[in-house]
């Protein structure tokens, strides 16, 4: 026995269900917040080690933006809120 | 002598400010506290959601400021970053109020020593930097602030708050030292 496909137009509304690609954070320039202050946030917040916080720091200044972290989308939701907290410019999206 | 956070020979942190530093920061402190506004916003609207801390706001604030403070958590979808809003600027709010009244329960005292235990400090450091933002989005300030600076006539009134955006940034430069 098998059951027979059901077809259910569903108007435009039904979503292709893909695979739960990486979310990152984006941590965006902007010319209040203290370099030194945000390679703290970077290592106090995700752990990283001096190094790796430093550069992300520098990405952030001289591309105007750096992906600090990725994972699923509740995951970012807490990074960006945390980086909110801090008063860090970040926004979440999609990996592409 | 010029306020500057240190690292406390036992452990913890120290700061000592003078009558005019106290006052300032004071004063700026307490106007953040009014920025902000009361904690309890969103409770008439809905107490159930604002008990759980769910606000109601799903746009950015109008006032820059508090927009800079609170901005959107997604750059291209406007629903996802309105319930990331609801969730989230209650909480935030919340948090940077009780920094910034952490920081004023610490002042009052000018010319006395002052220890601050990690915590205090990480209060500190989060009234300092919200302060500086919005400070910074009321000058307008840009990384060549310098120059803006240079491009003012004597008698500008943004002077003194350039001076004062200068003091918090030294102040919070000395803070983060210490921290790191």
């Amino acid at each position: 026995m098998s059951v027979a496909p059901m077809e259910v137009e569903e108007a435009g509304t039904d979503e292709v269900v893909i695979p739960d690609k990486p979310w990152v954070t984006i941590v965006w320039n902007d010319p209040v917040n203290l370099m030194s202050y945000v390679a703290f946030v970077f290592q106090k917040h995700f752990g990283y080690p001096k190094e790796k916080a430093h550069k992300l720091m520098l990405d952030v200044h001289e591309k105007g933006k750096a992906v600090v972290s990725n994972g699923t989308r509740e995951e970012m939701e807490r990074d960006v809120e945390a980086m909110h907290g801090y008063g860090l410019w970040a926004t979440m999206q999609h990996d592409e | 002598m010029v306020a500057t956070f240190r690292k406390a020979r036992k452990g913890g942190f120290s700061v000592t400010f003078n009558v005019t530093e106290d006052r300032v920061l004071l004063h700026a402190f307490t106007e953040m506290l009014e920025l902000l506004g009361p904690a309890d916003e969103g409770v008439e609207a809905d107490p159930l959601a604002a008990a759980v801390g769910i606000g109601t706001s799903t746009t950015a604030p109008d006032d820059p400021a508090l927009a800079r403070l609170f901005p959107d958590g997604y750059t291209d979808d406007e629903e996802a970053s309105a319930d990331f809003r609801r969730y989230t600027e209650p909480g935030l709010r919340e948090q940077k109020r009780s920094a910034l009244q952490a920081a004023v329960g610490m002042l009052g005292r000018p010319g006395e020593r002052t220890e601050l235990s990690e915590e205090q400090a990480q209060q500190w450091l989060r009234a300092l930097n919200d302060t500086r933002l919005v400070l910074g989005q009321r000058l307008e300030i840009t990384e060549d602030w310098d120059e803006m600076v240079v491009g003012l006539s004597d008698d500008d009134p943004r002077l003194a708050l350039f001076w004062i955006y200068d003091r918090l940034t030294y102040l919070e430069e000395s803070l983060v030292q210490a921290l790191w």
